[in-house]
């Protein structure tokens, strides 16, 4: 490997940046074409009930409206959900994909027709004149409820409401109880969360002059287009989507959007069409992190050595299956924390109910555990008489430690020295009783163990292919959405590096499924690391080639010559070169490749066992420690974060600028997870569906993100870099809850979210509003 | 139908002629004559993507009536950055700070820290988050974007720039 970067770590400008500050940038609904029309969705005014029938004559009638569309319109209207893996996982892991209402209704979001009108509010008139013949049904909103015998059935399609079960066990966890000298057990809910990215789905369709349909949406999963095929009847060849750079992601662009949609409506009108989503519909809408019942129950020895962790998972999957079982997978193993655990035993379900469908979502599955885990922690400290960090200390795993199911993850754990790091900073001075205005100050440190790169059975691959331009620049292609974490550019950045380049001297290509190479999706934390590894390796092969032909010119083996500063030069005397641009001139000249693809793929493994799951399931993980401070005040419950600490192993940062701005991003993401962020869900109904009612945090709100960022060169990704996305945000929500335990002393009212000031009061006052 | 009103008004200094809706916001208003660098992200003025400048002032123009701005001057982010040095150095800061991840909420932030600085705003970290806390954003956690508005704010400050 390279030893003197000179490009790879450094806060270079990315490509996009400039034009995005400069408003020039165009997002999926910056764009019109002649004779356009719009799309619009009916949406289920039920969030249970049979759809006995739909009535659209009087829509149809409605001048300016070209087309209503219902089930029976679409060609294919049920398939098997695909996420852009490369392999035919089955075996539960897949669920119905439905595009429009059928049978039963399954929630509000459930799409009941489609229009297509020349304008907006045309289409809204043509969606209030659809009649639906609804029977309301009674529904179930809670999945502990949805899993018992006899429970209201949520899909005409499913016998049970039941999506997967699956286990962990270690050791032997009954006879371990008897050897804990401390245990405690604790019931923790967490909310559904939601992205609340600040551009809403939308987008463009349109027939081109073959016929293919073209789609310019912005989507975190470009593979999409398969399904669309699918669902049309058609080649893969016949769909495109020239995707665009989304506002923001985080895992709800992941599921398929508005491409359908559109691909049914362009067919029916053969018009250019144009469907956004409003933010009450995109609230209402778009799939959430899966709220999550969890039981917890933690032994350890008088001396703080944990033995037992007994963990029990309920999760509210929702309407549909989308990526519940991957995301239950991620939430079963990440459940007994980044500490050395004996005797372990995990059990996860996840259930149908009529709430909005549960999905990814930054973290997909561990921030949840993580947040009962890590109140757990602080609970057995208190019970133990040790401090939190000592009892993390005295647990974490190490290098060599293995999982619970046995696989010893292969890159770096960096937990030790980031709890230290952590601990040094939020406590550099002795933390006050309280604040000059009276409010009480409390202090808390959290862990966590986060994978990148997805479940290693879905045998994960990605593209990237590069030309030489006779001039000496440089294009990069990659099938890469672009969701603001800076994906593209870090491509580049690697590229330039590797032959010697300026930043600038590599254009990307992106995100177009027919032009350029597939690379997989922007999701599990996995650019970095599988694109960014075939873009090294595509840099690689270039590389080669253009030494060979140096070495041809200069008289001198590969072995002696280095490429820099736009130069092939010989290492002992740099005075001995050719011109970059000079030795892509030869090796077109000689009939040599000037443009080339690769292919980097994961670690593959075989579908484990859901019984008894072993062995490896991720490439790998990336670990992370925050710190927090808050102010509690008394009288009102009302708290405020004084300080936030965000420590990471990112391995090596390719990009600094993109990296810190992961770490801050993912704290303040999080933040208010547990406290403010509450969707306020009443039997299926969204009561939280704007942004003055679903809060998050403003710049006035939080204070600035302290980030420590280590670089062991302990990962996976191309110079050792781990990914950084997802794990930026996990172990900061527990870190604020338990700070406020630490503020106001007691654990009452702080483990079922939301946690808010009224609990909090109430927890001050001894009024335990949780049982 | 609904009733369409024609206005007159100076759009990122060009004077223009807009038929609207009587209804409509002076942000659709802007998205129909394709200045597209005003985002929307609620409409209904919470999330601050869609801020412009209004005869100076920052304003949500999602809030603002199309109608009711005959007369008036507007300014975008885009326009701003090709006619006023001060934004056209905030732009460059955003690149250089790293204060643009998806990008989708920046033009908005662009315009709010703009005028904070022309109506002398001081480098001053609070004072700056207090000003920006109308517009969210999701990406950044909000560091990188409070640096790059104190970076010119200083720079105006030590006399580099004017306001």
């Amino acid at each position: 490997m390279k030893k003197n970067l000179k490009l790879i770590g450094n806060p270079v400008p990315r490509h996009d940046a400039l034009a995005k500050a400069k408003g020039e940038q165009l997002y999926s609904d910056d764009w019109v074409m002649p004779n356009m029309l719009y799309g619009k969705v009916l949406r289920s005014k039920y969030p249970a009930a049979i759809l006995r029938g739909i009535d659209t004559s009087k829509a149809e009638a409605l001048p300016g409206v070209h087309a209503v569309l219902t089930a029976k319109d679409v060609p294919h209207n049920e398939d098997i959900s695909k996420f852009g893996q490369m392999r035919d996982v089955g075996g539960g892991f897949e669920g119905l994909y439905k595009v429009l209402a059928t049978g039963k209704i399954r929630s509000k979001s459930e799409a009941i027709a489609l229009v297509a009108a020349e304008t907006e509010e045309l289409c809204e008139e043509a969606c209030k004149l659809i009649e639906v013949d609804y029977e309301p049904t009674e529904g179930v909103y809670d999945p502990r409820e949805a899993l018992k015998d006899g429970a209201y059935l949520v899909s005409s399609e499913d016998a049970s409401n039941r999506i997967m079960r699956s286990k962990i066990e270690c050791g032997d966890i009954d006879a371990a109880w008897a050897q804990c000298d401390a245990i405690v057990e604790g019931d923790y809910f967490t909310t559904p969360h939601e992205h609340a990215y600040i551009e809403t789905e939308g987008g463009m369709g349109w027939l081109d002059e073959n016929g293919v349909i073209t789609l310019r949406v912005g989507v975190q999963v470009l593979e999409h287009y398969r399904t669309v095929a699918k669902i049309m009847g058609l080649q893969h060849t016949k769909v495109r989507n020239m995707s665009v750079p989304m506002g923001g992601g985080f895992g709800g662009k992941e599921d398929i959007t508005v491409e359908t949609y559109l691909a049914l409506l362009v067919t029916k009108t053969r018009r250019p069409v144009k469907m956004i989503w409003s933010r009450e519909e995109s609230l209402e809408t778009h799939a959430k992190r899966h709220p999550e019942y969890l039981h917890y129950k933690t032994g350890a020895t008088k001396d703080g050595k944990i033995l037992a962790q007994e963990v029990s998972i309920v999760m509210d999957g929702g309407s549909y299956t989308y990526l519940t079982p991957w995301v239950q997978m991620y939430s079963t193993y990440a459940a007994a924390g980044p500490y050395n655990t004996p005797n372990v035993s995990i059990v996860s379900e996840s259930a149908f109910t009529n709430n909005t469908f549960s999905s990814a979502n930054r973290g997909f599955g561990g921030p949840q555990v993580n947040f009962a885990h890590e109140r757990q922690m602080d609970k057995l400290a208190q019970k133990l008489g040790l401090s939190p960090v000592e009892l993390r200390r005295r647990n974490l795993m190490h290098n060599g430690d293995p999982l619970p199911t046995g696989f010893i993850p292969q890159g770096h754990n960096a937990l030790p020295e980031l709890l230290e790091k952590v601990d040094k900073a939020l406590n550099a001075s002795p933390k006050p009783e309280r604040l000059p205005d009276g409010r009480k100050v409390g202090r808390s440190i959290a862990c966590a163990h986060t994978v990148y790169g997805r479940l290693t059975f879905m045998h994960d691959s990605s593209r990237v292919s590069i030309r030489l331009e006779l001039d000496g620049s440089v294009t990069l292609r990659a099938g890469v959405p672009d969701l603001g974490g800076g994906q593209a550019s870090s491509l580049c950045q690697i590229v330039a590096e590797e032959l010697g380049l300026d930043i600038t001297d590599v254009h990307p290509y992106i995100m177009d499924t027919h032009l350029t190479p597939l690379s997989g999706t922007t999701t599990a934390t996995r650019q970095l690391y599988m694109s960014g590894n075939a873009a090294l390796k595509c840099a690689g092969v270039m590389k080669g080639r253009l030494m060979e032909t140096a070495s041809g010119i200069l008289g001198y083996p590969v072995s002696n010559l280095a490429m820099g500063d736009h130069k092939i030069y010989l290492v002992n005397d740099p005075a001995v070169n050719i011109p970059f641009v000079k030795a892509v001139a030869n090796l077109s000249n000689d009939g040599g490749e000037l443009e080339t693809i690769t292919q980097f793929n994961a670690p593959f493994t075989e579908v484990p066992d859901l019984s008894n799951i072993k062995g490896q399931l991720n490439p790998d993980l990336t670990y992370t420690c925050h710190g927090v401070e808050v102010a509690v005040d008394e009288e009102t419950g009302e708290f405020e974060i004084l300080r936030i600490i965000a420590a990471i192993d990112a391995g090596k940062m390719i990009n600094k600028n993109s990296c810190e701005g992961q770490v801050e991003g993912g704290a303040i993401y999080h933040v208010f997870w547990p406290t403010h962020e509450d969707l306020k869900w009443e039997k299926g109904i969204t009561r939280a569906n704007s942004f003055s009612t679903y809060i998050m945090p403003t710049a006035a709100d939080v204070p600035d993100v302290e980030t420590i960022i280590l670089e062991s060169g302990g990962g996976l990704g191309p110079y050792g870099a781990k990914g950084v996305g997802e794990p930026s945000d996990n172990s900061i929500a527990p870190a604020v809850v338990n700070a406020i335990r630490d503020a106001i002393g007691t654990d009452l009212n702080l483990n079922l979210m939301p946690v808010t000031p009224e609990k909090i009061l109430n927890a001050i006052r001894g009024v335990d509003m949780e049982h | 139908m609904s009733e369409k009103v024609k206005i007159r008004l100076k759009v990122n200094g060009e004077d223009v002629t807009y038929e609207v809706d009587a209804h409509m916001s002076l942000m659709r208003a802007l998205r129909e004559h394709y200045v597209w660098d005003v985002k929307c992200g609620c409409e209904v003025g919470e999330c601050g993507t869609c801020t412009v400048l209004l005869d100076g002032q920052a304003v949500k123009s999602c809030l603002t009536l199309a109608a009711a701005c005959d007369g008036h001057e507007v300014w975008t982010n885009k326009g701003l950055g090709y006619r006023d040095p001060l934004t056209a150095r905030l732009q460059e800061a955003f690149v250089e700070c790293g204060s643009v991840q998806c990008g989708f909420c920046t033009p908005g932030m662009i315009v709010a820290g703009a005028a904070y600085l022309k109506h002398g705003g001081k480098a001053d970290r609070a004072a700056i988050k207090n000003i920006i806390s109308g517009n969210l954003c999701r990406c950044t956690g909000y560091v990188k974007i409070v640096d790059a508005i104190y970076l010119v704010a200083k720079e105006i400050e030590e006399g580099r720039l004017t306001a």
